[in-house]
């Protein structure tokens, strides 16, 4: 679920990433931006949760982004498409994501990606037949940031708004992975060493050790796993195959 | 901590008392009995030095971070904002606060905007404004209700639909607010921009200064490395007609609203020496770089000028910079 364990670039004012994305499609669809935008705002909200401080301005803030792409994908009826197919097919799209997650908005202005709204429609009718693979995902995590939200800020007891069923099982889920021990979180943060406080120092460090362009610190923070990028991504897609089987029985 | 405001009182020493009789000069007691000669102490200049010492403390009253700050032109209350409350204060009493803003909602879960900012009217001692994390300001009367939970008046921009996109809301949220030196305009900050607004004019600012425009194709970037959310401070200058205000690699920004110019300076050791004259800055945004000019990818961001403060009457400026505070003046004839 979470695409953390790659290599990532952020590509804003690069000239040219078409070569670092052989195999792919050069050109990533506003879905795939969207939903690479849905899943780092969900770690964030994650990582919130998890300091003993956490900023409620910067939290609110993420949370509404997060609820904003929930109601345009609800407007699609992207994430009413659920289904149950394999998600080796959308892996690959799935962890290039966060490669193309960082276009400069000189492309999109250009027109090669519509992250505005009043062009959106356009690009996701022709997109929809690609996408439909990875939306089962987004409708995994985009009901994440409710039990997110209220967990984050401390109004555990108060019932969220029944989704139906949908909800009452996503929630189950983020629950037991948070009543779990710290290991098994660990797992979804498949490239992360061993404790939420070393992936705080790290993100921390990221924050404050950051230049424009190149994301040196991201490269290193992921650069262990690199040849281990393989079974990471495998076990991201267990847990993701796991969620979904849950979702699919409910 | 974040939550206890504390009044200190800073005072500069340049001069020590000599010779106690009950104590050496090392501050050890001296024993009584073996005293056969009284001296009054006198003092002695010394090297100046700046000490602060608590005075009051005002504890118990916030249950999230506190952001602003506020002393009344009364001199004798103040207001301490957090992201949902504000409280007034009166300097004498430290166990006890008036709330006077509250946006905290019944259910948390409903939360979506938090306050992010507040400041008094410089003349008017029942007047404040405070600002929101959806780039809202409202402008409060005390005399209308105890709690100010409805503004007199709301200033808000309408959004441009052409600029558009998930971080609309996240850029939008105004980090500062300050009432200039007349009370007649406020200045906002916002992600990229600083705007003055007219009191008399809620529903768009006079003036909208643009502080790091390059920075807009990087949003996402930025959003990722929580560059996003920092927060940045503006200020007057004593007559209100320049305005300053903090941005990243060590620069720090002015605009002078008469003559609509505008100028970027950086304030680091490396690249100044002391007493010398800034070199104004210029951040490259595309096409060919000239020899002095930075360009955008070679921004350092963890080089953020946050704070900054103008002196009241004097072109004198403090800015904040990690670890190092710079003073810096007119240039002296």
């Amino acid at each position: 679920m979470f695409v953390r364990g790659l290599k990532r670039k952020c590509f804003d004012g690069e000239e040219d990433i078409e070569g670092t994305l052989a195999g792919i499609k050069a050109v990533p669809s506003y879905n795939l931006q969207r939903q690479s935008l849905l899943d780092m705002s969900l770690v964030k909200l994650q990582l919130c949760h998890m300091l003993v401080e956490p900023n409620l301005c910067r939290s609110v803030l993420i949370a509404n982004t997060v609820r904003q792409i929930q109601e345009e994908m609800t407007q699609d009826g992207t994430w009413q498409m659920i289904n149950a197919q394999n998600t080796g097919q959308a892996s690959l799209d799935r962890l290039v994501s966060t490669d193309i997650l960082c276009r400069s908005s000189r492309d999109q202005a250009e027109g090669k990606h519509v992250p505005a709204y009043g062009t959106f429609n356009k690009d996701f009718e022709s997109d929809q037949a690609q996408d439909g693979s990875e939306t089962m995902s987004t409708a995994s995590s985009v009901q994440a940031p409710r039990n997110l939200q209220s967990n984050m800020w401390e109004e555990m007891e108060n019932p969220q708004e029944n989704k139906g069923n949908f909800q009452k099982s996503l929630d189950q889920i983020f629950e037991t992975l948070e009543n779990k021990s710290p290991n098994s979180v660990e797992d979804l943060f498949s490239e992360v060493d061993n404790s939420y406080y070393d992936l705080d120092t790290m993100l921390t460090g990221m924050m404050s050790n950051t230049k424009m362009g190149h994301c040196d610190s991201l490269e290193t923070f992921s650069s262990p796993t690199n040849t281990a990028s393989n079974s990471n991504c495998k076990s991201d897609l267990n847990d993701l195959d796991h969620i979904v089987e849950i979702l699919v029985e409910s | 901590s974040d939550k206890t405001v504390k009044l200190w009182k800073v005072s500069e020493r340049d001069k020590r008392p000599e010779g106690y009789n009950l104590k050496d000069e090392d501050g050890r007691l001296r024993d009584p009995s073996m005293i056969t000669v009284l001296r009054v102490p006198v003092l002695r200049p010394m090297d100046l030095m700046v000490e602060a010492t608590p005075r009051r403390v005002f504890a118990n009253a916030h249950t999230y971070h506190i952001n602003s700050i506020s002393v009344n032109s009364d001199y004798e209350t103040y207001m301490s904002a957090d992201d949902l409350r504000i409280n007034l204060w009166n300097f004498e009493i430290t166990n006890q606060s008036f709330n006077i803003v509250d946006i905290k909602p019944a259910n948390m879960e409903e939360l979506t905007e938090v306050i992010t900012a507040a400041e008094f009217h410089p003349h008017q001692c029942n007047t404040f404004v405070y600002s929101s994390s959806k780039g809202t300001i409202r402008l409060c009367d005390m005399r209308t209700a105890a709690l100010c939970d409805r503004h007199a008046k709301f200033f808000e921009e309408p959004e441009d639909p052409s600029n558009r996109s998930f971080f609309s809301e996240i850029i939008s949220s105004i980090s500062d607010v300050k009432f200039s030196h007349s009370g007649r305009y406020i200045m906002t900050r916002d992600y990229l921009t600083v705007k003055v607004w007219d009191l008399n004019m809620e529903n768009r600012p006079i003036e909208t200064y643009q502080v790091h425009d390059y920075l807009r194709s990087k949003l996402c970037s930025l959003y990722e490395n929580d560059c996003i959310f920092d927060k940045f401070e503006c200020v007057w200058n004593g007559s209100d007609s320049v305005i300053m205000t903090g941005s990243y690699n060590n620069f720090f920004r002015m605009f002078d609203r008469n003559t609509k110019r505008d100028v970027t300076l950086e304030a680091s050791r490396e690249n100044s020496k002391p007493r010398a004259i800034l070199k104004p800055r210029k951040v490259c945004v595309g096409g060919k770089r000239r020899k002095d000019e930075i360009s955008v990818d070679s921004l350092d961001f963890s080089k953020k000028i946050l704070h900054t403060a103008w002196h009241p009457s004097e072109n004198i400026i403090a800015v904040a910079a990690t670890n190092n505070l710079y003073i810096f003046q007119d240039k002296v004839n």
